[in-house]
């Protein structure tokens, strides 16, 4: 199995070690995720690439938006942003408003944000190794992280930016269809949950802080880091970044709810005068820990997430011309992320290319793939398995990837055995099980008959 | 997951740098630059090997940049012909074209290329600008031979049945209401290129305009075909884990031995100078106006005279203006400072083309905040070019520019796929391979002064053109196509 190359071997040798590697143990190129857990509880994921000398930082936090209450909808996405809108004076060093921090990280050639995802609220820095300008980012990420100035004028100026884009967004049939499709698959739970003006405007800086206090802690986060330095470094890194979040303890949590399933079929016709009909189709999927998630996996990829060879853009688009892109996927988080279907068509093909879809989908629930269709998948799959792992950047999503969803460290390393595994009747039988065709929604906004 | 609302991927960087972007047609600064990053001493010398440049013996050229840091390699087929090089009536022609090019050859059945690229384990697209057509896939090192061999059969022998063609036309509809008529932005930016250019191509929409789609037949795409895809038209990039003399030796045998043939002359179709402002409203059923501002501006060639040394100059200036979160722009609209408070703007960016086979623009856009007026905006937007022509810039954020720069080009290095995308830009404009380190040197070198002169000699009322997006929550989309146009290069897939 290909790997990123180790050091310190000359170029020249490795590609004749890796090929004999290759073919004796496909099984055992390890990609050597260091592991160990910080004097502060964090757990620290580490993946050394010295060929170039920079770093790439992640830390993930349980955060995300479905920790967002139901009236604050959009809090843990603005307290991600805000994290960035200055510091207070801390430990010696002065306060740094919105500008003056931005410059400081443009001045060391460095980047750092936070972003947040359903599950997830996640910190990142991106450095150059030099050790001078590596020792300034780490020590100005843990500044910003200890003491985020969450000043409410400037959380007043970008909400107004908010509610006008919110507004902005409105005007489109793509938003509308979003809003109705996830309302209708997830219900009451948080993974529907979006922000809209009532809900931003209950949410003032005194909330960010709370929140950030209760989620950003150095006991339940993950540390995932990629680049030009080793463990020692790496380790220091961690502690001075933990430091700054250890006084916020370690509050417990809350259970949050599983997905609730579809009793019925939900049709929605949204009336729209548009230029396009937006379709879209699917119900709640599976939580990352199904036991079936190769077989969904690989199953997707033969129905609608194989690019130009799926089935659904052989029907759809090949076949017919009724579209320009169709897809489906799953989205498994810590819960049941939707399965997600969608397409864009000219408002008086919707109705076809809706009776086309779905019978793709009904098709294959009920007969899976082929015999011939599963070989190209695994083809695809184990074949380009290097390239999922092939820059600092993707080795790093797949490292905090394992470190979320707790995944055994070898799970690059048995990656392509576990797709290799999958058979037709497992991808039948798991997509009979996820899937219900006729208990579905699906949510067309601008067709015309 | 796809659950966060996108709007708050905006929330503290630029809200639109990407539809700015979409005005121009060159790799925009972000992208491009260069060259020999400062090797620390913690990096091992893996570091990348100079890229290469080969011309075959049918006139293809053939770039390859060894990188071995993992056993995956990108290879691009770049063909030096875009939606430029169209005329009316056919506009569009260049990007179907690209569509059909995966309906098979006589040795390969519709669809089986991507099926073929699939097995492999590769991923694959293609892109149309207006000034290149470029093929592209990722695929283990080891399957380099099996998709060159795929991609020269392509290049030579493409075809496609009346049918397959009517289907992909509808495919390509498809693909105009969704990035174009279902974005009243990308309508507005294809009807502000329609006015700010009159003679130069450039003024046509790379999709397309919707009739000349329509309008458009099998032939017209294979007559595009073999007037342009000649191998002295073409560049084949390849960056990532190959040994350079083997790739060579490949690319002689699977690419050179195609048929030779000339590249037919271009016209020139220059830009007659602008020589008074031009002003444009486009409505549409929007909440949020939008305000551009586009000057005619000298590009970057590669060369030493004194228009070279002014587009290096907008490279700063755009750069000290939009380059980072709370640069001038963002301070002086967004937040205020530069109004007493008052907020101008809620987003507002600064773009400049610097390379493209055709003419390039500056451009200065804002959406206006609730209340204010696009030519409030629009004033504001000036205001800070102004304040640069009269007080110029600080050494500080000369500096940082060039710092971030500096970064990004060992961050770029992480990506081989970037790595040949920047390759095969830069040999569509007609430069070699160290353009780049060039291009990086000679932005370290300037001045503040050179700054302040383009900003007091480029921004006239002469050479503006004005585009107003004009909020109109009556109106529908219209029922049948309209005009429009976004820039950035269009995606198959």
């Amino acid at each position: 199995m290909p790997h990123l190359r180790p050091p310190l071997i000359r170029p020249g040798l490795i590609t004749a070690c890796l090929l004999v590697l290759n073919a004796l143990l496909p099984a055992h190129a390890a990609i050597p995720i260091e592991h160990w857990t910080h004097a502060s509880g964090a757990r620290v994921y580490l993946v050394p690439s010295p060929s170039i000398p920079m770093l790439d930082v992640q830390l993930n936090f349980d955060g995300g938006s479905r920790r967002d209450p139901a009236r604050q909808a959009g809090l843990a996405s603005a307290t991600a942003g805000m994290l960035s809108a200055g510091v207070l004076a801390h430990a010696g060093q002065p306060a740094l408003d919105e500008n003056q921090l931005s410059e400081a990280w443009v001045d060391l050639g460095a980047q750092f944000g936070a972003q947040v995802g359903g599950d997830r609220f996640s910190v990142s820095l991106r450095s150059l190794t030099e050790p001078e300008l590596l020792e300034r980012a780490v020590a100005l990420a843990a500044r910003q992280l200890a003491a985020p100035a969450w000043t409410s004028s400037v959380w007043r100026r970008d909400r107004e930016r908010m509610l006008a884009a919110l507004l902005e967004a409105e005007t489109r049939p793509g938003t509308l269809a979003n809003r109705a499709f996830s309302r209708a698959v997830y219900g009451t739970h948080p993974y529907g949950q979006e922000a809209k003006a009532e809900t931003l405007n209950a949410i003032e800086v005194a909330d960010m802080r709370r929140f950030y206090r209760r989620h950003v802690v150095a006991c339940r986060a993950q540390v995932s880091l990629v680049g030009a330095i080793d463990r020692a470094r790496a380790d220091r890194i961690v502690g001075q970044l933990m430091a700054a979040v250890a006084p916020h303890g370690c509050e417990a949590l809350p259970t949050v709810a599983e997905v609730a399933p579809l009793t019925a079929a939900v049709e929605q016709r949204l009336p729209f005068d548009a230029a396009q009909a937006q379709v879209l189709i699917g119900q709640p999927g599976v939580a990352r820990n199904d036991p079936d998630f190769f077989p969904l996996f690989v199953g997707n990829y033969i129905l609608g997430g194989g690019g130009f060879v799926s089935r659904l853009t052989t029907e759809v688009r090949e076949k017919r011309g009724l579209s320009y892109s169709v897809y489906s996927y799953f989205a498994p988080g810590l819960h049941a992320g939707a399965f997600q279907l969608g397409l864009t068509t000219r408002p008086d093909q919707a109705d076809q290319a809706i009776g086309v879809a779905r019978e793709v989908v009904r098709a294959f629930v009920e007969q899976g793939p082929t015999e011939a269709e599963l070989q190209a998948a695994k083809d695809y799959l184990v074949n380009g398995f290097a390239l999922r792992i092939d820059n600092n950047r993707k080795l790093l999503d797949n490292v905090s990837n394992i470190a979320w969803h707790g995944l055994p460290l070898d799970y690059l390393d048995t990656w392509t055995e576990q797709v290799q595994r999958v058979g037709v009747a497992d991808i039948r039988r798991a997509f009979a099980r996820v899937l219900q065709p006729d208990r579905m929604v699906t949510v067309t906004v601008g067709a015309k008959p | 997951m796809k659950r966060t609302p996108p709007l708050f991927d905006t929330v503290r960087g630029a809200l639109f740098p990407a539809l700015i972007g979409a005005l121009m047609a060159g790799p925009s600064l972000a992208q491009t630059p260069a060259e020999a990053p400062p090797t620390p001493a913690t990096a091992t010398p893996a570091a990348p090997t100079q890229a290469q440049t080969f011309t075959l013996s049918n006139g293809m050229t053939l770039i390859v940049r060894p990188d071995r840091r993992a056993p995956t390699v990108a290879h691009m087929l770049w063909v030096r012909v875009g939606a430029m090089d169209e005329v009316d009536g056919t506009s569009g022609v260049a990007h179907a074209l690209e569509h059909l090019m995966f309906k098979g050859t006589p040795d390969l059945q519709a669809g089986e290329f991507s099926r073929r690229v699939a097995a492999l384990g590769g991923r694959e697209n293609a892109f149309t600008s207006r000034d290149a057509t470029a093929y592209h896939q990722q695929v283990p090192a080891s399957q380099l031979e099996a998709v060159m061999r795929l991609e020269a059969d392509r290049f030579a022998h493409a075809r496609w049945s009346d049918e397959e063609f009517q289907r992909e036309i509808e495919v390509i509809k498809e693909e105009r209401r969704q990035r174009i008529e279902e974005a009243p932005r990308a309508r507005m930016f294809e009807a502000l290129s329609a006015m700010v250019f009159q003679a130069s191509p450039y003024r046509r929409p790379i999709i397309g305009w919707m009739s000349d789609i329509e309008a458009m037949t099998p032939q017209d795409a294979r007559d595009f075909y073999q007037r342009w895809y000649s191998p002295a038209n073409a560049a084949v990039v390849i960056a990532g884990d190959v040994d350079v003399a083997q790739v060579r030796a490949l690319a002689e045998t699977l690419y050179g031995s195609l048929p030779a043939s000339a590249v037919p002359p271009r016209k020139p179709r220059e830009e007659p100078p602008q020589v008074g402002p031009r002003r444009l409203e486009y409505r549409a059923a929007t909440e949020q106006a939008m305000v551009v501002q586009a000057w005619k501006t000298p590009r970057w060639t590669g060369g030493d005279d004194a228009a070279n040394q002014d587009a290096l100059a907008l490279t700063v200036l755009a750069a000290v203006l939009d380059g980072y979160s709370g640069a001038r722009l963002e301070r002086a609209l967004v937040q205020g400072l530069g109004t007493g408070g008052r907020r101008i703007a809620d987003s507002a960016g600064a773009s400049y083309g610097l390379m493209g086979r055709g003419p390039q623009l500056f451009t200065l856009s804002a959406v206006p905040a609730k209340g204010v007026s696009a030519e409030r905006a629009a004033a504001a937007l000036r205001d800070e070019v102004t304040r640069i022509a009269r007080e110029g810039v600080t050494q500080a954020e000369l500096q940082r520019v060039k710092t971030q720069w500096t970064a990004g080009e060992i961050y770029k290095l992480d990506s081989v796929f970037n790595q040949a995308q920047e390759l095969g830009s830069y040999w569509i404009n007609g430069m070699d391979v160290n353009a780049s380190a060039r291009l990086m040197n000679q932005l370290r070198g300037v001045t503040a002064q050179q700054v302040r002169s383009v900003a007091q000699r480029y921004f006239h009322d002469e050479q503006l053109t004005t585009a107003v997006l004009v909020p109109d929550p009556g109106r529908r989309e219209p029922a049948a196509p309209r005009p429009a146009g976004p820039r950035p290069a269009l995606t198959r897939h």
